[in-house]
C-alpha cells in the first residue's frame, strides 16, 4: 500500500511537472511573443509585417496544437511506467 | 437559377443532411440524450467538438472583427485556441476518470454540497444564455441575408429552427450531425478563402497568401493593406497596441473560458477512455485551426477587397494617395452585392457632401479631418456591419453563385451546431442537476426529458429576445460569455482537482464572489441584463477601471474566484477524508469505468 501510494504520487509529480513546462511554452508564445515581447521581435519581419504579428495570428496556434499532442504523447508513457493507464 | 433559388437549395439539402442523421441516431435513453453512449472515437469525438466549439461567433463574426481590428484583435484567435491547451492538461482527463455527464455533478459531489451544485448551475446557465444570444445574433444575419428577409425576421426563424433541431436530438443524434456540420462549414470557409487567395497572391492556401505578395501591387498584402488604411485614416493593420494589460487580460479570459464551458467539456465525457480525452482534445484543436488559421488571412483579404471596390484606384502600384482616393467608385454604379446587403440594413450609405460618390474613411480620427476637409469629404458615408464580411466576402470576390450558396449553408451549420450543444448543456443542467439531483430525485426518465426540452424551450426564447437587441457583434456577445465561465465554472473545476484542500464553503464563496463580480462589471456598461440604455457608465476606454474593458474582465474574475476561495478555504475545515481521497483518484486513469449511469 505504501508503495502504491508513492508510486502514485511520483506520477502526479512528474504530471505536474510536464504540465508546468507545456504551459510555460503555451505563455511564451501567446502571452510572450504575440504580445508583451513583440516589440523585441519586430526586427524580424515576415511577409509584410514582423514575427510577433505571425505568433499572434498563426504562429501559436500552431504551437498549441504540438503542445497537445506532445502532452498526450507524454502522459500514455508515464500511464504506462507507473502502471496506473486503464 | 437565381442566386435565392441556389441559396435555398444549399441551406435545405444541408438540413435535409443533419436531420436525416438527427432520426437515423435518435436518442432513445436520458444517457444517450445527454453523452451519446460514451463510444466515440477521439478523431470523431474531436471533429463533433470543433463543429461544436465553431459558432456563428467563429464562423460570421470573428474574421469581420479580424478585419476591423487587425492585430488588435488577434486575442480572438489566441484565446479561442489556447483554451485547449489548458482543457486538455488542466480539465478534460480528470473530469472523463471521474465520470459523470455534467459540470454541476462534478461539482456538487466534489464540494460535497447541495449548495455548491446549484451555484454552479447558475453559472452555467448565465454563461450559456449569453452564448446563445450571440448565436442568435450571427444566425438572424445569415437568415436575413439568404432568405431576403429583415434581421429581426431571421433571428426568429434562425429561433425556431434551432429549438425544433436541438429538442429532437440530444447529444447522441448531436454527435454524428456535428461531423457532418463540421464538414459542411470547414468546406464553406475554405472554398472562397482559396479563390481569394488566388486571385489577390496567387498562393491557393490563405494562411501563406496573407504573408504573401499581392498580385496588383507588387508589394506584400499586409504592407498594401496598412497603405490603403493609414491613407484613409485607419489604423495600421499590423500596428502594435497601447494597452498591452487589457489585450492580455482578454485572451487570458477567452482562454480559461474556453476551458471552463460546459458544452465543451461535456464532450470529453463522450469518449472510451481517459487517454482518449487528452488525444480528444488535440483533435479538436486539429480540425479548429482549419478555420482559425484561414480566418485572419480572410479578414485580411477582404478588407483590402472592400477597400479597392470602394477606391479602384488605390488596387495597383501606387505613387500619389492623394490621386488614387479622388475618386471613389459612384453609388450608383456600387456592386450588386451591395445591394443585396443594402435590403438586409446591415450596409447603409449616406451621402454626406452629396457627390454621388461612396467615401469610405475614418472621421472619428481627429489627426486626420484636416486631410478629410481638404478632399471636400463631409464624414465617412458607408456602413458596412462587420457581421456580414464572411457571408459577404464570395459576393464581393465575384465568386459564382453556388459558393455563396454554400457560404450561407456553413455559416447557418455554425450556429445551429453550437447553439444545440448549448441548449442541451443548459437542459442538462436543469433537468439533471437541479431537479433531479435536487428538488425531485423520484422524477422519471420521462418527466427528465420533459423538463430538458421545456428548459430548452425557455432558453431559447430568452436569448432570442436578448438577441433582438444584441450588447455588440456575435463575437463580442460570445465573448462576455467567455468572461462569466471563466471567472465562474473553471476556477471552481481546476481547484477541485489540484488542490485537495478547498472546501465547500471556500468553492461557494469563490464562484458566487467571480461570477458576481464579473456580471457588475459587465452589466455596469453594457446595460442590466444586457437591455439598452440601463448602463450606468458609458462604454469607452476612459471609464473603464485601469483600461480593462467589459470583454476582459473575465480574467479578473478567475483571480478574485481563487483568491476567496483560497481564503475561506484556509480558516474552515478541511474536505472529509473521503473526498480526498476522491481528488486522489481522479488523478489517476486506471480504474475508470463508461460514464455512470445515474
Amino acid at each position: 500500500m505504501a508503495d502504491d501510494k508513492s508510486n502514485a504520487a511520483a506520477y502526479w509529480k512528474s504530471n505536474v511537472r510536464t504540465i508546468t513546462g507545456c504551459l510555460i511554452v503555451w505563455a511564451l508564445v501567446s502571452y510572450g511573443f504575440a504580445i508583451l515581447l513583440r516589440p523585441l521581435l519586430s526586427g524580424i519581419p515576415i511577409g509584410g509585417t514582423d514575427l510577433g504579428f505571425w505568433f499572434a495570428q498563426q504562429g501559436s496556434i500552431l504551437t498549441f496544437i504540438g503542445l497537445i499532442f506532445f502532452y498526450a504523447w507524454k502522459m500514455n508513457k508515464l500511464d504506462e511506467k507507473y502502471g496506473l493507464g486503464e | 437559377m437565381s442566386q435565392f433559388a441556389i441559396n435555398l437549395l444549399f441551406v435545405g439539402g444541408s438540413f435535409a443532411l443533419y436531420i436525416g442523421i438527427a432520426i437515423w441516431s435518435r436518442a432513445g435513453s436520458t444517457k444517450d440524450f445527454y453523452v451519446a453512449g460514451g463510444g466515440v472515437h477521439p478523431i470523431t469525438n474531436g471533429m463533433a467538438t470543433a463543429a461544436d466549439w465553431m459558432s456563428a461567433a467563429s464562423f460570421i463574426s470573428m474574421a469581420g472583427l479580424l478585419a476591423s481590428g487587425g492585430y488588435a484583435n488577434s486575442s480572438f484567435l489566441m484565446g479561442w485556441t489556447g483554451g485547449y491547451v489548458i482543457l486538455a492538461m488542466l480539465l478534460a482527463p480528470y473530469l472523463r476518470k471521474f465520470g459523470k455527464f455534467t459540470v454541476p455533478d462534478f461539482i456538487g459531489d466534489r464540494f460535497y454540497s447541495s449548495t455548491a451544485r446549484l451555484v454552479a448551475v447558475v453559472c452555467l446557465v448565465v454563461a450559456s444564455v449569453t452564448y446563445v444570444i450571440g448565436q442568435m445574433t450571427g444566425a438572424g444575419v445569415a437568415f436575413s441575408r439568404f432568405l431576403e428577409v429583415s434581421n429581426t425576421w431571421g433571428i426568429w426563424i434562425a429561433a425556431t429552427i434551432v429549438f425544433l433541431y436541438a429538442v429532437f436530438g440530444g447529444m447522441k443524434g448531436i454527435t454524428y450531425t456535428q461531423v457532418a456540420q463540421y464538414v459542411v462549414l470547414i468546406i464553406a470557409y475554405t472554398i472562397p478563402a482559396v479563390f481569394i487567395a488566388m486571385q489577390l497572391t496567387g498562393n491557393p492556401i490563405p494562411m501563406f497568401g496573407m504573408f504573401s505578395t499581392h498580385s496588383e501591387s507588387g508589394v506584400p498584402l499586409l504592407a498594401k493593406l496598412s497603405e490603403v488604411l493609414v491613407e484613409l485614416g485607419f489604423r495600421d493593420y499590423t500596428a502594435d497596441v497601447d494597452n498591452k494589460l487589457n489585450m492580455v487580460l482578454f485572451t487570458l479570459s477567452l482562454m480559461i473560458g474556453t476551458a471552463g464551458l460546459p458544452h465543451v467539456i461535456i464532450r470529453f465525457f463522450t469518449v472510451p477512455k481517459v487517454a482518449d480525452a487528452r488525444w480528444s482534445a488535440g483533435w479538436a484543436l486539429v480540425f479548429i485551426a482549419l478555420l482559425y488559421l484561414t480566418a485572419p488571412a480572410v479578414a485580411s483579404m477582404a478588407r483590402l477587397n472592400l477597400l479597392t471596390t470602394v477606391y479602384p484606384e488605390a488596387a495597383g502600384q501606387v505613387e500619389n494617395y492623394e490621386e488614387a482616393m479622388a475618386e471613389p467608385i459612384l453609388y450608383e454604379n456600387r456592386p450588386e452585392w451591395f445591394r443585396t446587403w443594402e435590403d438586409t440594413g446591415l450596409i447603409t450609405f449616406n451621402d454626406l457632401n452629396n457627390d454621388g460618390r461612396i467615401q469610405l474613411y475614418n472621421d472619428a480620427n481627429p489627426a486626420f479631418a484636416d486631410t478629410a476637409a481638404e478632399r471636400g469629404w463631409a464624414g465617412n458615408e458607408l456602413v458596412v456591419n462587420n457581421d456580414i464580411l464572411v457571408l459577404a466576402n464570395p459576393e464581393i470576390a465575384n465568386l459564382p453563385g453556388w459558393v455563396i450558396g454554400l457560404v450561407a449553408a456553413g455559416g447557418i451549420a455554425a450556429a445551429l451546431s453550437t447553439a444545440a450543444g448549448l441548449l442541451l448543456a443548459i437542459s442538462s443542467a436543469i433537468s439533471h442537476d437541479l431537479i433531479k439531483k435536487t428538488i425531485n430525485p423520484n422524477i422519471t426518465e420521462k418527466g427528465e426529458m420533459l423538463a430538458a426540452r421545456i428548459s430548452m424551450a425557455g432558453a431559447i426564447l430568452l436569448a432570442t429576445y436578448l438577441g433582438l437587441n444584441p450588447p455588440g457583434f456575435a463575437a463580442q456577445t460570445v465573448a462576455l460569455a467567455f468572461g462569466i465561465a471563466a471567472a465562474s465554472l473553471f476556477p471552481a473545476l481546476m481547484m477541485g482537482i489540484f488542490s485537495k484542500r478547498i472546501n465547500s464553503k471556500g468553492a461557494v464563496a469563490g464562484m458566487l464572489a467571480g461570477l458576481i463580480s464579473t456580471l457588475l462589471y459587465i452589466f455596469t456598461y453594457l446595460g442590466w441584463l444586457f437591455i439598452p440604455g440601463t448602463n450606468m457608465l458609458p462604454n469607452t476606454p476612459d471609464n473603464w477601471i485601469a483600461g480593462i474593458s467589459p470583454l476582459s474582465f473575465g480574467a479578473i474574475g478567475a483571480m478574485i474566484n481563487f483568491a476567496v476561495a483560497f481564503a475561506v478555504s484556509s480558516v474552515t475545515e478541511e474536505p472529509p477524508q473521503e473526498i480526498q481521497d476522491l481528488v486522489e483518484s481522479v488523478r489517476y486513469p486506471k480504474g475508470a469505468g463508461g460514464a455512470v449511469d445515474h
